[in-house]
């Protein structure tokens, strides 16, 4: 398959050239990250498929709503472009490797470790980061709960915690404890304030309903 | 982590066609220090790519995504009673899946159990499968292991606390997967699709293969092939199964030990069939054949239960440090076959 010749391509008729061209239209459309001036074949392979990078592409992220074309290298994760280019450093990083959690934002309201997803991976969809949650003054309920449990010590672990027990609470309004237990189950909190996030989770349970 | 270029590949050929090797080639590569020059590999979810390209013990010229690809994550039911889950479904996704939670409460029950809420948002099926193993040694850089393509396996007379107790010569990595241990239990297949669209069905459990088939390689991906989905057959009335998980702690870990089993039963209650896997066990999922074989045209009870967790144990060989394990999967054993048979 590395030849082109033999590929599939020529036999439905599409040569290279407007394979690539389709190729470079249709990840625009996408929306993914827009490779059009970057977008080129894998050479030596000869595949005909739009290649972002190494070197800097534009990606587009919508973050908290808004969307922001940066320039980033393929590697570059989700976590790095957050408190990098974006600013947004209420995201942390502890272990980088997924064991953690610090870094947990959500993806289309879903919980994920953004040092484990690449930025350039996210295409279309939604970021929420902590600095997101709050409605302008007006904390989220989940936030409002943790001072008032004092559910943090020295705080390094506390964004990405908020993040996974406001998640929860949009699936589970009612949630019990043993649910929210689960919904931190990958967080570390070498403070040990897990009773106290619990607590302060299903608080703001209940202040929601009421 | 190396600078890599960056694929989104809309089809299956198109994936295909784009990688060049699978993740253990390239890591042998990069590990033999042969210049990893334009080597593809391909990524699902990314958490063991990722995981993998931060130690530094993947390095390829370009990542190829299967992300874009559209249907599949499709999960679907088949005429014929089976399942066909899709390689890109993640792993939370199947944690939640009426059908899987009703038909295939093992499968669900050990997705479950998989890595944190987080991670199993983003991990998929078919990446769970392929991961590479988790030996310490042989995820540091620093070692270069028989695995990696070096001589020698640092956990036999090293640190083998999570090593294999079963087939651990002459390396003593356990899989690394705990949904393989259901879907080896159940009978899965693996379809496997090429760059000209040939698909090839191989049942999971051949589909794996022991440090003495290849050292390199845990199972029989070849460099251009897509793992495309994960086939579970129909089962026949009265299939009972469960899987239990044992780590360190409640929360997000590894297990220490896992074992699955499905049982058919006959209305008189007597068991026509048996399948019993031991995950955390072996560098594959481990058939307990004999344990197996103990349990078939019996009535379960808990003394046959118990007799099967020995059974099961038998021809075990642990390290100096892992022998821990061996009343662990016995009493996971006994208690998996009762909860299977009798709820």
């Amino acid at each position: 398959m590395l030849n082109p010749d033999d590929s599939g391509s020529r036999e439905r008729g599409i040569s290279r050239r407007t394979f690539l061209r389709s190729a470079v239209g249709t990840t625009m459309v996408d929306a993914a990250s827009g490779f059009l001036d970057d977008a080129k074949a894998a050479e030596g392979s000869g595949v005909p498929v739009a290649v972002a990078g190494p070197e800097p592409v534009p990606v587009t992220l919508k973050v908290n709503g808004v969307e922001r074309t940066l320039r980033l290298e393929p590697r570059v994760t989700l976590a790095e472009a957050l408190r990098g280019p974006l600013g947004l450093t209420g995201t942390k990083i502890g272990c980088n490797r997924g064991a953690c959690s610090a870094c947990t934002v959500w993806i289309d309201g879903v919980t994920v470790c953004s040092c484990m997803i690449l930025a350039i991976d996210i295409g279309a969809r939604s970021v929420t980061t902590i600095e997101g949650l709050a409605q302008g003054e007006t904390l989220h309920p989940v936030q409002a709960a943790f001072i008032e449990h004092d559910a943090l010590q020295c705080g390094y672990c506390t964004p990405g915690l908020v993040m996974s027990c406001a998640a929860l609470l949009r699936n589970r309004p009612d949630p019990a404890a043993e649910e929210v237990r689960a919904a931190i189950s990958g967080h570390y909190c070498r403070c040990g304030t897990y009773p106290h996030v619990v607590a302060a989770t299903l608080t703001a349970a209940k202040a929601r309903q009421a | 982590m190396n600078r890599f270029a960056w694929v989104n590949a809309r089809t299956i050929e198109e994936a295909s066609a784009a990688v060049s090797a699978t993740v253990a080639d390239a890591m042998t590569e990069l590990a033999g220090n042969a210049a990893a020059g334009d080597t593809a590999v391909l990524k699902a979810g990314g958490v063991d790519v990722l995981d993998l390209l931060k130690e530094g013990l993947l390095a390829p010229a370009r990542i190829v995504s299967l992300r874009g690809i559209p249907g599949l994550d499709a999960v679907v039911e088949e005429a014929g009673g089976g399942l066909r889950i899709g390689s890109m479904a993640t792993l939370s996704r199947l944690a939640d899946h009426p059908v899987v939670r009703r038909r295939y409460p093992a499968l669900s029950e050990a997705v479950r159990a998989s890595a944190s809420p987080q991670i199993r948002n983003v991990a998929t099926l078919g990446g769970n499968l392929l991961q590479r193993p988790r030996c310490w040694y042989f995820r540091a850089h620093e070692y270069h292991c028989l695995r990696k393509g070096g001589g020698h396996c640092f956990a036999i007379a090293g640190e083998n606390q999570y090593h294999a107790i079963f087939d651990n010569r002459p390396c003593a990595i356990v899989h690394p997967s705990t949904a393989a241990t259901a879907l080896v239990a159940l009978g899965a297949t693996v379809e496997l699709a090429d760059a000209q669209g040939a698909v090839r069905q191989v049942l999971l459990e051949d589909f794996f293969g022991p440090p003495d088939r290849d050292l390199q390689r845990e199972n029989d991906l070849k460099p251009r092939e897509v793992l495309t989905a994960i086939r579970l057959p129909a089962l026949p009335a009265g299939t009972h199964m469960a899987h239990l998980k044992q780590g360190e702690k409640d929360s997000f870990d590894w297990p220490l030990a896992d074992v699955a089993v499905v049982l058919e039963l006959s209305p008189d209650g007597s068991c026509r069939k048996a399948a019993l896997v031991l995950g955390t066990a072996a560098p594959v999922p481990h058939r307990a054949k004999q344990a197996e074989g103990l349990l078939a045209g019996k009535h379960i009870g808990e003394d046959l239960a118990r007799e099967a967790g020995r059974a099961a144990l038998e021809g075990a060989t642990p390290l100096a440090k892992n022998a821990y394990k061996l009343p662990l999967f016995e009493t996971l054993v006994r208690r998996a076959i009762l909860k299977a048979a009798l709820g």
